[in-house]
């Protein structure tokens, strides 16, 4: 059986006797890898401008939002595939989308 | 145990009875209809305990099976021809999610022009699934066939779908004496249902969820690996039903005269009877003609038929179906299956849209055949159309009804 990295969890009720592999995960954080690596344009957060609103954490189609301690926001950039959607919606421009690489 | 009086169809249900299946599904389609129709009186007489599904097509009919299936029942659903190419989708889900799961189809033409006779084109479309393609060649084989189809997709080396064929109204509507097994002998053959895993609330699992390519591509590469084990557990399971029935088909094929014989033709489902007759007559005329049945069309029955027809003069091939653009896609197996021997070798394409192929008809291209070997040495002819009679060698008549249908 195909184990998607340690997440994925075993529930073969019989082991089988020949190579088996099935299309099994389970929900988990990247259980397809590093989403950041399709990134080509990254959003990088202007800490001067932003209020800790949320807005951008609220539309973020792939949660990799999240808030500081000082209330601002951070990205994940190893899941962040780099939409775009947080700086189209910031309403204080908070938000830059920089080209990768 | 008792002797019925059964049609093919009627004899799929109580197989199914007997399977102890929990979930069917299926839309009505001809010449299937029957089965599911038997299938939920049984339910409704309480003489079986299983949940009929309504379903507003047979796309829905496999998903809703699969599901229940992935869920840990013992599934079964049938279908037909149309019905079968409306499933198609979901028999790839099926087979690449490795879950045990047993499907009849009863062999039809595919339109256009609407037709519910008889031929293998829609079951021909399953090769390439990942399902276990069987044909039976009659009523008894078909309960039999069934009855084994759960334990051969439910063992820990196959974890495959499989899909029982049985051609339409000439085994699913006619009645033919068929001996059912008691319950006891069934559940003694067929242990509780077993699956890879189950997808349950509490298992919290995904199923096809995108993978990494190169695991994609394993996966293929052990559902290949599963089809070679399945010959082997196919085997197996026709010599314990023997044990404790008493009635044993052969496995992947069957072979009928084929010992001794120089010729061997090459058929499947219940139209091999006929190639059978054919066989006898020609031997009175001096072509020793042997039948190798194909029980298993996937996994393909490769050492089993090179086996038979070592040192053989000559194979026919009969395919009720066609590859467009290329041959039979039985022909088309058999051709890679001798590839580097000198053996001759013929398609046939005959009895496609139900046409009725008696033994004569047999008869005339297994003697036109053996009459070529013998003359010019060896033959090879991938596609030899052997039309309907009444058009066979008549190309004036057929360009006449051409016009009349154009």
């Amino acid at each position: 059986m195909y184990v998607l990295e340690e997440r994925a969890t075993k529930v073969l009720l019989e082991e089988p006797q020949t190579l088996f592999l099935a299309p099994l995960s389970r929900p988990a954080l990247g259980s397809v890898g590093k989403t950041g690596t399709w990134r080509t344009m990254r959003p990088v957060v202007i800490l001067d401008k932003c209020t800790g609103c949320k807005i951008c954490w609220l539309y973020c189609p792939e949660n990799t939002i999240f808030m500081r301690d000082d209330g601002k926001v951070r990205i994940d950039y190893e899941y962040c595939k780099g939409c775009g959607v947080c700086a189209n919606v910031c309403p204080f421009d908070a938000i830059e989308m920089v080209p990768e690489g | 145990m008792p002797i019925m009086g059964l049609t093919g169809n009627y004899a799929v249900a109580h197989a199914v009875r007997l399977a102890r299946v929990q979930v069917v599904a299926a839309y009505p389609i001809t010449p299937q209809t029957t089965i599911v129709e038997k299938i939920s009186e049984m339910v409704e007489k309480g003489e079986m305990n299983a949940r009929v599904i309504r379903v507003e097509s047979e796309h829905s009919a496999l998903a809703a099976v699969f599901g229940a299936a992935s869920g840990g029942a013992r599934a079964f659903t049938a279908t037909a021809s149309h019905g079968l190419l409306y499933m198609y989708e979901v028999t790839w889900w099926a087979a690449g999610a490795r879950v045990p799961l047993v499907m009849a189809v009863v062999t039809r033409a595919i339109g256009p022009p609407w037709n519910i006779h008889v031929d293998h084109q829609d079951i021909m479309t399953l090769r390439d699934t990942g399902w276990i393609v069987s044909m039976a060649q009659e009523n008894q084989e078909v309960l039999d066939l069934t009855i084994q189809a759960f334990r051969i997709s439910e063992d820990p080396r196959v974890y495959l779908p499989m899909v029982v064929g049985l051609d339409g109204f000439i085994l699913s509507h006619t009645r033919a004496p068929v001996d059912v097994p008691e319950q006891e002998v069934v559940d003694e053959f067929l242990p509780p249902r077993r699956q890879p895993y189950v997808i349950s609330p509490e298992t919290n699992l995904v199923m096809g969820n995108i993978a990494p390519d190169d695991i994609h591509f394993l996966m293929r590469y052990s559902m290949s690996e599963a089809m070679e084990a399945a010959k082997k557990v196919i085997e197996e399971v026709d010599r314990e039903w023997a044990k404790l029935t008493g009635r044993r088909y052969g496995g992947l094929v069957e072979c009928y005269k084929c010992e001794d014989a120089d010729y061997i033709a090459i058929t499947t489902g219940s139209w091999s009877g006929d190639a059978k007759k054919a066989a006898d007559m020609l031997r009175e005329e001096g072509y020793n003609y042997g039948v190798l049945r194909l029980r298993f069309i996937r996994p393909w029955p490769t050492e089993k038929i090179a086996m038979a027809v070592e040192g053989k003069k000559g194979v026919i091939v009969f395919d009720r179906a066609v590859s467009m653009g290329a041959t039979g896609p039985i022909f088309a197996d058999v051709a890679h299956t001798l590839y580097g021997s000198n053996i001759s070798l013929m398609g046939v394409i005959a009895g496609l849209a139900g046409v009725d192929m008696k033994a004569r008809d047999f008869a005339e291209a297994m003697r036109m055949f053996s009459s070529r070997v013998e003359e010019e040495g060896r033959v090879y002819e991938p596609r030899f159309w052997l039309l309907p009679r009444r058009y066979r060698g008549r190309p004036e008549r057929v360009k006449e009804v051409a016009k009349r249908w154009s």
